[in-house]
């Protein structure tokens, strides 16, 4: 198994906590509003594969919260700018719910450092008349058992009890989920207007069972972004990459494929 | 010490079984639990005790704002306010609302506060909060900018009141080319200032600065974190270099005299625990959005986890902690005098109705209060 290297790096002039393990070609991946705390099975399986970087968003887990930070499109110019100073090239990005709105908004900026674009359950836009999930209001519990359709993993992670420090970060990051995405709720009225400039390949992963974002929020992406493709996982919640953690990592794998071919 | 007569305007013909299908009476339990005759009723009561207090002899009464729910039917206390300027004569007026920063536009407030100042004749407090979490979830407004907000509003304001307009006025959140307040308030330079708060320090630094000296009030806290809290805002001001007076110390919390100790609590008990009970009732997710405390005080509160969220509470919990008192008027004055030694408040927010009182117990207690309690205090 690759040995998963952490560092501390600075990008525009935030310290930013990053984890990086594998070898290939590099692959970014953009976490959720739960942050990135933990290295997870589905990133040492895609660490097989590709040069994984996991960073945790600024205002995020270990990393700074930058003065300059107001809203997603601040960490869409900084991912641009950490997608440079790392020197990651042509990048495979990949982003979950929170990640996957800074994936959209870095690739309506700027697709020239992108191999592939790939939105797990993504924030970003508002589809009329189908209800997200109230993330703020959830307890604890019931956040738990909504974002997993299998009761087990809900199960699982409320047996779990957080350590002191996993709380803090916790705090911290629903504290930045808050300051990016409360109002107006989890989305950039703009930003629907201008994925038609994405001319990557576009692979679109969901959950059938997305309490958070229903399947409809999926369908519009794909309306909206002329090359993606959906893919609807089926007895899934809002986090595919760690429910169906084997399906997840095989359809990213094989979409990668087809794009190099 | 001075007495203001504090209404929450609760909607206190709630059916009280909502708590089996819902576990708020704030931002999700339907509006269909409201009764628009029984509110106009209620309505025009709460006004007449209000009108009351000023006959009674009450230094001033005081009105508040929540928005979306059954504690209080106040989402724009001004309304009240203005009714009040005109029906009562002595009072002083207080507004322990307006939530800053849930406007997209504070400048409305320097106009309604000073419109109430100039018709009152100077009789306004102008009470600036922030709104308690569940307001940030009903309004939209950021919790994460909840702070800088109110702090950014309230420069406005008082850059309003006290600087000649036209000027413009360049902030992060709130920009303006021309900022010209017409009318200016009655009381010069501006009216007094109370931030009530649950109780904070980051609060208490900023009001007790030697350039604002607002009266902090702290609301329905337990007696050891309202000692802490008004020694923390002694400790502040001597840091400044100036020593707090009482009238810069307030406390509010609900209070209920008969004429006996036994009979105040057979009174009181049923609706003081409808307070608590029902009409309190928040999960923890719906209070402490986050950034709506400080990263400190919401590490203190995980640690805690169960202190707030806590079962049914009884009358008697809430007399145990201070944060209740009822009574003979014996009882009562006796209370208030060694909390009011050993705290030092001036101002004593009196929560004379509250929950499901109905208007011939909030009367009688209004006048124990007045003629048997006040009279011998003030000198305090």
């Amino acid at each position: 198994m690759p040995e998963v290297k952490e560092s501390t790096l600075r990008v525009d002039g935030c310290a930013v906590s990053v984890k990086r393990a594998g070898q290939g070609e590099p692959m970014l991946f953009l976490h959720g509003a739960r942050g990135a705390s933990r290295w997870l099975p589905f990133m040492a399986s895609l660490a097989e594969r590709f040069d994984l970087v996991v960073p945790e968003h600024p205002g995020y887990g270990r990393s700074e919260m930058p003065e300059w930070l107001d809203d997603v499109g601040d960490l869409a110019f900084f991912y641009l700018d950490f997608i440079k100073a790392l020197g990651l090239g042509r990048v495979h990005l990949v982003g979950n719910s929170m990640g996957g709105w800074i994936a959209a908004e870095l690739a309506v900026r700027s697709t020239r450092d992108l191999a592939t674009l790939t939105l797990v359950s993504a924030a970003g836009i508002h589809v009329k008349g189908v209800p997200k999930g109230d993330i703020f209001l959830w307890s604890p519990e019931t956040t738990m058992r909504n974002v997993f359709a299998d009761p087990k993993f809900a199960e699982a992670a409320l047996a779990t009890p957080l350590s002191d420090e996993e709380q803090d970060l916790q705090l911290r990051n629903a504290l930045a989920t808050a300051k990016l995405g409360w109002q107006p709720r989890l989305y950039d009225p703009q930003l629907r207007k201008w994925l038609h400039r994405i001319d990557v390949p576009t692979l679109l992963i969901w959950g059938d069972s997305d309490k958070v974002f229903p399947p409809a929020y999926g369908e519009a992406y794909r309306d909206l972004i002329p090359s993606a493709r959906l893919e609807i996982f089926e007895r899934c919640g809002h986090l595919p990459h760690v429910e169906q953690a084997e399906k997840f990592v095989r359809t990213l794998t094989g979409f990668v494929a087809e794009a190099r071919r | 010490m001075k007495f203001y007569f504090f209404h929450l305007m609760p909607y206190a013909d709630l059916d009280q079984s909502y708590s089996e299908k819902y576990n708020s009476a704030w931002v999700t339990l339907p509006n269909s639990y409201y009764d628009p005759s029984r509110g106009h009723g209620l309505y025009n009561r709460y006004l007449d005790e209000l009108e009351y207090a000023d006959v009674l002899g009450f230094d001033g009464i005081g009105v508040n704002e929540h928005h979306q729910n059954a504690y209080g039917l106040m989402p724009i206390p001004g309304v009240m306010a203005g009714i009040l300027a005109r029906n009562t004569k002595r009072a002083r007026i207080a507004v322990l609302g307006r939530a800053l920063p849930l406007l997209n536009n504070p400048l409305v407030v320097a106009e309604e506060y000073a419109m109430l100042d100039t018709i009152s004749g100077g009789r306004l407090i102008a009470g600036f909060v922030r709104g308690i979490g569940a307001e940030y979830h009903s309004s939209g407004a950021n919790p994460a900018e909840s702070h800088d907000r109110f702090h950014e509003a309230h420069d406005l304001i008082l850059r309003a009141w006290t600087e000649t307009g036209p000027f413009a006025f360049e902030g992060k959140y709130y920009h303006f080319n021309y900022v010209n307040t017409w009318p200016r308030p009655f009381q010069q330079p501006h009216p007094p200032i109370w931030i009530p708060s649950q109780g904070s320090r980051e609060t208490i630094e900023w009001a007790s600065h030697s350039s604002r000296r607002y009266t902090y009030l702290q609301t329905f806290s337990p007696v050891s974190a309202l000692a802490r809290y008004m020694a923390m805002y002694k400790e502040e001001a001597e840091k400044q270099g100036y020593q707090a007076g009482p009238e810069q110390l307030g406390w509010a919390l609900p209070i209920y005299v008969a004429d006996t100790d036994a009979r105040a609590h057979r009174e009181a008990k049923p609706h003081i625990e409808a307070f608590i009970n029902k009409f309190l009732r928040m999960p923890p997710e719906m209070l402490l959005p986050p950034g709506y405390l400080s990263m400190a005080s919401m590490k203190g509160i995980a640690r805690a986890k169960g202190a707030i969220t806590g079962g049914a509470q009884t009358i008697d919990d809430w007399i145990e902690k201070g944060m209740f008192i009822c009574g003979s008027p014996d009882t009562v004055r006796q209370t208030l005098a060694e909390r009011q030694k050993q705290i030092g408040f001036g101002q004593l927010l009196a929560l004379l109705q509250f929950g499901t009182l109905p208007h011939d117990l909030t009367k009688g207690s209004m006048e124990r209060f007045a003629r048997e309690v006040m009279p011998r205090l003030r000198a305090a």
